[in-house]
């Protein structure tokens, strides 16, 4: 008997209420994961309240794998904090310091010049063509706290997808086929 | 009831859960170490200062540097980024922020320094308000942890001048 027959023998072999539990048990799980992460959103008002440092401009401050803990308060930006940023053209956000400030007197419109602790240059290279300073509506968080290597695991199973797939896959079944 | 798997999570998360909880101690712990860092700056040239075919002001100065930052670190500093900015008023903005020198101080017996240097970043002005501005140096710090919250603070340093004309 092959594999796949031998797993739908062991899914028709197991009493209904016994695969409602444990369906039960896997939703209860993913759900809470989500209302954490939901709770954490409301409570530091940043749409992504923590970021895995992905590159090494940051060193020795912060290494890739650390985890930051985001805030979005209505403080201004000020020159030294660490603010995650996204360009336009740019899916991944950004973790570096800002290193320049210019607010308007009338509207109150911050210019923000950013630099990596570790790069020699400031970000403008990094930024859309042409485009000088980021405005309040880049930023999408102020770092506050820091967890050191919490954030490896992300990286393993972004850079390999296979690991993702083998992992989610084991720890279905074992969710679904271990009675206690 | 009792098979290897359960043995092991039980393991794991209870080694976990210590770990969380000496992280946020250590954390904690750095609230109860009073910091008084002393600095002093002083500019002892201004090299240049022209106006760009953009418009804007731009500055270069030699600055002496002198500080002690020792009483920040604790047994939870990683290391303490330390900047100097230029902060001044203009007519268009109310506030503009232009950091002139930055360096990282990994570790305490480091803390206590007297610089000579010229700025590291330029001083640039968005637009051409500089001749004869009055501006303020800070000293700025940033301290990352080992684990857990960051900290900031600066020192203000008032009475500084640019001068009348390009040179």
């Amino acid at each position: 008997m092959g594999l796949f027959e031998e797993t739908m023998e062991s899914i028709k072999s197991l009493p209904i209420r016994d695969f409602l539990t444990q369906a039960i048990n896997f939703g209860m799980i993913v759900v809470s994961a989500l209302m954490i992460y939901r709770s954490l959103m409301i409570i530091t008002g940043s749409e992504s309240p923590v970021v895995v440092v992905l590159s090494g401009s940051m060193e020795p401050g912060f290494a890739r794998g650390d985890i930051l803990l985001l805030h979005m308060n209505k403080d201004r930006i000020r020159a030294g904090d660490i603010v995650v940023f996204k360009v336009n053209r740019r899916e991944i956000p950004i973790v570096h310091r800002v290193i320049q400030v210019h607010e308007r007197r009338d509207t109150g419109v911050v210019d923000v010049l950013t630099k990596g602790d570790n790069n020699p240059g400031d970000d403008r290279p990094f930024y859309a063509h042409r485009q000088l300073w980021l405005q309040q509506n880049h930023i999408v968080g102020r770092a506050v706290g820091f967890v050191p290597y919490l954030g490896w695991a992300t990286i393993l199973l972004n850079e390999n997808p296979v690991i993702k797939y083998i992992l989610i896959g084991t720890l279905g079944c074992v969710i679904i086929f271990t009675k206690d | 009831m009792h098979s290897f798997g359960y043995r092991a999570n039980a393991v794991l998360t209870f080694a976990v859960t210590i770990l969380a909880v000496i992280c946020t101690i250590a954390s904690i712990s750095d609230n109860f170490n009073s910091a008084s860092p002393t600095a002093e700056v002083q500019v002892s040239n201004i090299n240049w200062f022209q106006k760009q075919p953009n418009g804007d002001d731009v500055v270069g100065l030699t600055l002496n540097i002198s500080a002690d930052l020792q009483s920040l670190f604790t047994w939870n500093t990683k290391q303490v980024f330390v900047f100097l900015a230029a902060e001044y008023e203009t007519q268009q903005n109310s506030l503009n922020q232009v950091s002139l020198w930055d360096g990282i101080i990994p570790a305490k017996e480091h803390a206590k320094f007297v610089i000579q240097t010229t700025n590291k970043y330029h001083f640039t002005d968005q637009g051409s308000n500089l001749r004869g501005k009055e501006f303020n140096l800070t000293l700025h710090w940033h301290v990352m942890p080992k684990t857990g919250k960051m900290s900031a603070d600066k020192i203000v340093m008032t009475g500084y001048r640019l001068p009348d004309r390009y040179r």
